[in-house]
């Protein structure tokens, strides 16, 4: 057998890296009917991964993302309801483990700091544009005022 | 209007404590606190590691207090964790209640031998699902549970002699009779 060129074997390696990080990935589930499969991919995908954290249930290879999926999948099987297994993980992990935290007191902040944010910029942003626009107003009338040489000084404003 | 000037000064401000803050924390970020202490442990029943016919169950452990802790003998930190659970259990103070979590029983037994073994009792999890329900996310973490079956404390990353006279003993009622043990 002819062996590969260098260039290529070289390129296969190339390849063969690139697709190495999903070679672990995830074996899919599969629930008895369309609806479970639906809800099961929904709850995982809103879980947090304790152990990286950054990642969704449905996205991590580690041995304590696949037990919590499978005990979402026997709770589903038993019959709980969405809300159900939402309580089960929050009441024994914190809201640390939904990735969409709700809106209770302890997140208000997090759910309203970027609209305050936004509003206090806007605000704040406009008063300035309006006070800037009434000093060049202000500027144009001066222009023909005896004594006024025309020559920009600063400071004067205020 | 001079005052005027220090409003970005203060906005500077406020934004650069909150980051200070976060960079503070930001060590302790792995430590996600429990929301089970100070309620009820989870009631269970499983094998015993040692022998599968016998069980461990929570209803064995009310009226007393004791140490749950969660280990491994895949894990690193429980190995190094496991002459301060000797000490403690030495102490007589308050048992250790084993939940060997995700191993192989011969590997558990082994190492115990060789080891040492600081547990009353040892609980076998190879599955998994009892480590979640006391809201596991890691080994070793160790809980301590009063006699009425409340969480008390809960604690994560190897106990070490310092943790255990600063965050434990305080917690336990015969403390004082054998302080700085």
């Amino acid at each position: 057998m002819r062996r590969l060129p260098p260039l290529r074997t070289a390129l296969l390696t190339a390849l063969a890296l690139l697709v190495a990080p999903f070679a672990h990935a995830i074996a899919p589930t599969r629930m008895p009917t369309p609806a479970l499969q639906a809800r099961y991919e929904r709850l995982i995908h809103g879980f947090r991964c304790m152990q990286c954290q950054d990642e969704s249930l449905a996205n991590s290879p580690v041995s304590l993302a696949a037990d919590m999926r499978r005990q979402i999948r026997q709770m589903l099987m038993a019959g709980r309801t969405d809300q159900q297994i939402r309580h089960f993980f929050v009441s024994r992990y914190g809201y640390f483990i939904l990735f969409k935290p709700p809106f209770v007191l302890k997140t208000a902040w997090l759910w309203l700091a970027p609209g305050v944010l936004l509003v206090t910029g806007t605000v704040s942003a406009g008063w300035v544009i309006r006070r800037r626009a009434a000093l060049a107003a202000a500027d144009d009338n001066d222009e023909d005022v005896p004594g006024d040489d025309g020559v920009a000084r600063p400071g004067n404003h205020n | 209007m001079k005052g005027r000037y220090l409003i970005p000064l203060g906005v500077f401000a406020v934004i650069a404590t909150m980051l200070a803050l976060g960079i503070e924390q930001a060590p302790r970020k792995d430590l996600v606190p429990s929301p089970l202490i100070g309620k009820a442990a989870p009631i269970f029943s499983l094998p015993s590691l040692a022998n599968p016919r016998k069980l461990v169950t929570s209803a064995q452990l009310r009226g007393h207090w004791y140490l749950f802790n969660v280990w491994g003998t895949w894990c690193i930190s429980c190995r190094m964790e496991e002459p301060e659970l000797l000490a403690i259990a030495r102490t007589g103070l308050v048992p250790l209640i084993g939940l060997d979590w995700k191993d192989t029983r011969s590997d558990a037994i082994t190492y115990l031998h060789r080891a040492g073994d600081p547990y009353r009792k040892i609980a076998f999890d190879p599955g998994g699902l009892e480590a979640i329900q006391w809201g596991v996310y890691g080994a070793p973490e160790t809980f301590l549970v009063n006699p009425q079956g409340i969480i008390v404390y809960k604690y994560i990353g190897p106990i070490t002699p310092g943790a255990w006279t600063r965050d434990f003993l305080p917690r336990l009622p015969a403390a004082h009779a054998v302080a700085g043990s």
